[in-house]
């Protein structure tokens, strides 16, 4: 397929990876912020071709494992409630609550059903009327702009019954606060999605401010080996800046469409992370002039403190500095058809990513 | 959840484009790019359901053309391996 299999070429990855081994001397820590790397990371077993001193680490960028356990919560609540129809991406309906997860709710009865995209959201709330839907809004400024469109449209088309229920967040935060805390990264490998809604910019404060470089890469081995290789040599040469690798869909100035729809329709808000925590600006709350169709302004609930999994280190791993075979569960109690903590659940997530590839 | 895809825009009705990638068909949403630019035979990036970029081909040329160096490399360390029988990577 075209753009997907000239980029998987093995020639070249191992071209790649010689390179880097001839000009890497220095003890390394990279993370991969975006849990969509981690996963072809394990899948194309990249970690082995590299040399002894460049380790990869895997940071917080997968959307549903640093969600809260109380967002789950309430959306279990919303489920049970007789007049609404929930609408989700896939990802999140395994992911367990306190006490019950989506899917459980939806084997009990309840109206949950996977959508692919908002728009799906949004014809059945034009299919039900009589019923509220509510939209669960995951993911970073990749699938945010999406929501904002949904919101937009909904608008337009007098959908009055249809809510986003928001966790949306912004990556830059998350990035400052891991250098913040200590975690030992040496440079970011930048979150190429992510970035093709943002452009660049976004990251410029931290060689900047903490002196460490960002390469955003694409998706699949040559690019990964490639920002691997950029970042190398940044680091080798002493000039940490933010590069871009995947050229062919990021824009420095990114998506500057996408970019308005999101600050017509968000704003800045602070936001919990596991692992980390709540952080200031970090996630996207829907403005109040949108609040007719904000979930958690027409619709509020209300829940019990949530309960964390006991043993789970997700949001240690989440920080990269514990790796999912440190965890006592991992694929003894904790496996993919039954996830203990989210970073099982999602494809993106670091546990199922080890679990499916390198066990 | 992240993952988008380089899809091949078959059919363009007002802001929904067919695509396909392989085999497979896809509805991408054009409103979230400058969908006056996008013509049959394009690639666009997906995500949920809308498309997020035009793939640029010029940058996707020239950055294949640089890895030529290390598709030769690579073949020469082959014939090297193959002759000394030592395993280089
Ligand atoms: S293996 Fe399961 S229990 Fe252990 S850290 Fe990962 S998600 Fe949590």
């Amino acid at each position: 397929m075209k753009y997907i299999d000239e980029y998987r070429d093995k020639n070249i990855v191992l071209g790649l990876a010689e390179e880097i081994k001839k000009i890497s001397t220095k003890k390394l820590k990279l993370m991969e912020v975006c849990g969509g790397h981690t996963m072809s990371i394990q899948k194309f077993g990249l970690p082995y071709l590299l040399p002894k001193n460049v380790e990869l680490i895997s940071g917080p960028g997968c959307p549903v494992c640093v969600t809260s356990r109380e967002f789950i919560d309430k959306a279990v609540v919303y489920s049970r409630m007789e007049d609404v129809i929930i609408a989700t991406y896939g990802d999140l309906i395994r992911v367990p609550g306190s006490n019950s997860s989506l899917d459980q709710e939806k084997a009990k009865g309840a109206d949950v059903r996977i959508v692919y995209s908002i728009l799906d959201a949004l014809t059945i709330a034009k299919n039900n009327r009589r019923k509220k839907v509510v939209f669960l809004g995951i993911g970073f400024e990749t699938t945010a702009p999406a929501s904002a469109a949904g919101i937009l449209k909904a608008r337009m088309a007098g959908l009055r019954n249809f809510y986003v229920y928001s966790a949306h967040k912004v990556m830059p935060p998350a990035m400052e606060t891991l250098i913040d805390e200590g975690v030992e990264i040496d440079g970011y490998i930048g979150p190429g999605h992510v970035s093709t809604i943002t452009g660049e910019g976004i990251y410029l404060n931290i060689p900047k401010k903490y002196g460490l470089g960002v390469v955003i890469s694409g998706f699949e081995p040559v690019d990964l080996m490639q920002s691997i290789l950029m970042l190398v040599k940044q680091l080798e040469n002493n000039d940490p800046k933010v590069e871009i690798q995947y050229k062919r869909v990021v824009k420095p100035e990114g998506n500057i469409k996408a970019q308005q729809m999101l600050d017509e329709v968000f704003t800045y808000g602070d936001d919990w992370w596991r692992g980390l925590g709540v952080l200031k600006n970090s996630g996207l709350k829907i403005r109040e002039s949108y609040s007719m169709h904000d979930a958690e302004v027409e619709i509020p609930v209300e829940v019990a403190p949530p309960i964390e999994p006991k043993g789970c280190l997700c949001g240690e791993i989440l920080k990269g500095v514990k790796k999912p075979k440190d965890c006592k569960l991992f694929a003894k109690v904790c496996t993919p058809s039954n996830p203990i903590g989210a970073c099982m659940v999602s494809s993106e997530g670091s546990c199922a990513a080890y679990y499916l590839y390198n066990r | 959840m992240c993952l988008s895809i380089p899809a091949r825009v078959d059919e363009i009705n007002g802001e929904i484009a067919t695509c396909s990638v392989g085999k497979s068909n896809y509805e991408a949403n054009l409103q979230m790019i400058e969908f006056e630019d996008v013509k049959v035979g394009d690639y666009v990036l997906i995500h949920t359901g809308f498309a997020i970029q035009k793939l640029d081909a010029e940058e996707a040329e020239a950055s294949l053309r640089t890895f030529d160096e290390f598709k030769e490399l690579n073949d020469q360390l082959d014939k090297e391996e193959k002759e000394g029988g030592s395993h280089i990577i």
